[in-house]
């Protein structure tokens, strides 16, 4: 147990990246749309957190700025996606490439540079109880804010009138529609939602995990909240134990690597990647031939107001 | 309310739509770059003419667009396939890399003094390689319904770090002073170049392929099926297409072709590997099959713009110091303007009391 808690304790940090991102995306794709460009926000947001951090000196000021800039970049998608009617794996792809891109080229002054990031604080109480203490309770405020969110959420999605119509959007556009609220309007305002979140869970990456910034420095951790939706079956709190089973993973590769191993390097970087592939047969496997439990019905189609389906 | 314009759908889509689009698309994106640069302190105008005369002023910078092209035109043509049947294959890039390991495997282990052999037994171990990569995608895929967009992305991590792994480990040159790179390949292992420039005979190679996919595309049996799967799931069905096999299939010949093209690269241009060898060709790959609107010869007209727009990126690197992602951001804005684009084609605006 004493070797557990501090490998669960890294794996709670390391996975809220990962959280924030899928968190965004669970809502974007419960609206119906699909956004696959969250390798590049959150590229973008964790550029812009770390850059905004550094000129103001306030991790607070970078991180709310990197929710701006994810907002902003994911409304280019649901303008091609929603008003449009554009494919939307494609637009996804093109926000993956614009955002990698742009992070490194404004990115580039900034590499190597160092901020005061976001520190640890311990909850009062909470934090002294053995075990469950040092593993959940003794982290920086956003890993508790990400708490919150998943249970926000839950019954946000569950239990709220709006959290109906989000659903209905994403199952019934047109049910919606006939009920005089607005397609678009929605669908717009879930894909910022949740472009915002995304950026959020890139700037965390830089502002307070890592506290620097590096090319890249997502490293696939958007495709992988991309298939943790799935993995979590569009629901917040299994994809938070995606999240940090995936946050597990990366920080168990690390310790081995310090621990001194024959195993190259190369290969143990590759477990991620291989875990998200096994993840996504198992659950596939699972749910049969061409049923996707919970899968919004109306996911990735365009909704035409005008037209008959 | 009384708007100045309507939206309209269009009945049919007129023919000169298919080249407005994506030159409107082009013009509209590297003018959105150019306001980028001019707030990152760069005159668009010297980039742009630097880019232009670096890609296509003169025979040098048009050989090298047309090395960046041949790559470029093999895998837009393996994404294009893949992407005709609605199946979305984005791992081009991994399946380059296993591509281009095959071909040091056989060079490393089954080396014959001949070209001849060499090229038969390189051509035949990429494709295989290449298209294994995508086909234990496409069996997911095919099998259990598996995200394909997801598997192939993960598989382009897992090939660049299997690369890595034997560029910095087994196959590293002993003699390259530590340098991470696998030795250089031996004479009959490289594909001829030609006219006293980088081009090498995998041009051949590449505008062959296209012209079988458009033969494939347009008059076979398998091009129809492919083509109905992709636009009509559920008629296929109907009419008794196997989708299962021919997602397999596709996926197979898709990454066998972008193997091919790991392959030309190595046994063409670069002669080893070394780390980051694959370039990005797979994800531009991507940009290229849509631009062409998946048309194998319009694919390889594509891949000579945007390896010209590569080399051009190059070329701003060495004269303005502006890093290689500013193409990148280039891309992504072309994408998106090809996109935007689309919908004209589905719709037209038309102004207020005309046409009433």
């Amino acid at each position: 147990m004493e070797i557990l808690i501090p490998i669960l304790s890294a794996a709670i940090r390391s996975g809220t990246p990962i959280l924030y991102a899928t968190l965004g995306e669970i809502l974007t794709e419960k609206a119906g749309v699909l956004n696959l460009g969250l390798e590049g926000l959150m590229l973008l947001g964790a550029f812009s957190g770390f850059s905004a951090t550094m000129m103001t000196g306030n991790p607070w000021f970078g991180l709310a700025s990197a929710v701006l800039v994810g907002m902003g970049v994911s409304a280019i998608h649901a303008f091609l996606c929603v008003s449009m009617g554009a494919n939307q794996v494609v637009s996804g792809l093109a926000i993956t490439m614009f955002g990698t891109g742009l992070s490194a080229l404004l990115g580039k002054a900034y590499v190597g540079e160092t901020i005061r990031g976001i520190g640890i604080l311990p909850v009062p109480l909470l934090g002294k109880v053995p075990v469950l203490g040092p593993v959940f309770f003794n982290h920086d405020p956003l890993v508790y804010v990400s708490y919150c969110l998943v249970g926000l959420l839950c019954w946000f999605i569950s239990s709220t009138r709006w959290g109906l119509t989000l659903r209905a959007v994403g199952e019934n556009p047109r049910a919606v529609d006939s009920a005089g609220l607005n397609v678009t309007r929605l669908r717009y305002a879930y894909t910022m939602v949740g472009g915002g979140l995304t950026a959020l869970g890139g700037a965390y990456l830089s502002v307070v995990y890592t506290q620097m910034w590096v090319e890249m420095m997502t490293a696939g951790r958007g495709w992988i909240a991309v298939a943790l939706v799935i993995f979590g079956i569009w629901n917040p709190l299994r994809a938070a134990f995606g999240s940090y089973l995936f946050g597990g993973v990366g920080a168990l590769q690390l310790r081995i690597q310090a621990a001194g191993t024959t195993v190259p390097a190369p290969l143990l970087l590759m477990l991620p990647y291989i875990l998200t592939i096994v993840v996504l047969v198992v659950i596939s496997v699972r749910k049969g031939k061409g049923i996707l439990l919970g899968a919004p019905a109306a996911l990735g189609q365009p909704f035409h107001r005008e037209e008959r389906d | 309310m009384i708007r100045p314009f309507r939206v309209e759908r269009r009945i049919d889509a007129p023919a000169w739509l298919n080249w407005a689009i994506p030159v409107g698309a082009v013009a509209i994106a590297l003018a959105a770059g150019a306001i980028l640069l001019f707030f990152l302190g760069v005159s668009p105008l010297a980039a742009y003419t630097a880019m232009f005369k670096g890609a296509l002023g003169d025979a040098w910078g048009i050989s090298e667009t047309i090395v960046k092209a041949i790559p470029l035109t093999l895998a837009g043509l393996a994404v294009g396939l893949a992407f005709t049947m609605v199946v979305w294959n984005i791992g081009a890039e991994g399946q380059i890399v296993m591509g281009a390991l095959a071909t040091v495997a056989v060079v490393r282990y089954a080396f014959v003094d001949s070209s001849a052999a060499m090229f038969a037994m390189m051509f035949l171990a990429a494709s295989i390689a290449g298209g294994l990569w995508a086909g234990f995608a496409g069996f997911l895929r095919a099998r259990w319904s598996v995200n394909e967009t997801i598997t192939t992305l993960m598989m382009n991590y897992i090939a660049i770090l299997l690369a890595d792994y034997f560029i910095y480990g087994p196959w590293r040159d002993p003699s390259s002073l530590g340098f991470p790179m696998t030795a250089p390949f031996p004479d009959a292992a490289r594909l001829p170049a030609l006219w006293g420039t980088r081009v090498h005979v995998g041009i051949f190679l590449a505008i062959a392929i296209a012209v079988l996919f458009r033969v494939l595309y347009r008059w076979t049996r398998w091009g129809f099926e492919l083509r109905v799967i992709g636009n009509n799931p559920k008629a296929a069905r109907y009419a008794g297409i196997n989708d299962t096999m021919n997602i397999l299939l596709a996926m197979f010949v898709s990454g066998a072709v972008a193997g091919i093209a790991g392959m030309t690269e190595i046994a063409g241009l670069q002669g080893r590997i070394q780390p980051g060898f694959s370039g990005g060709y797979g994800f531009t790959a991507i940009i290229v099959a849509w631009l062409a609107r998946l048309n194998p010869l319009g694919t390889i007209f594509v891949s000579f713009l945007l390896g010209a727009l590569l080399v051009g990126g190059d070329t701003l690197q060495v004269v303005m110091g502006l890093p290689l992602a500013s193409v990148q951001v280039l891309q992504g804005l072309i994408l998106f303007c090809v996109l935007g684009g689309e919908f004209f084609r589905n719709y037209r605006i038309v102004l207020s009391g005309r046409g009433e």
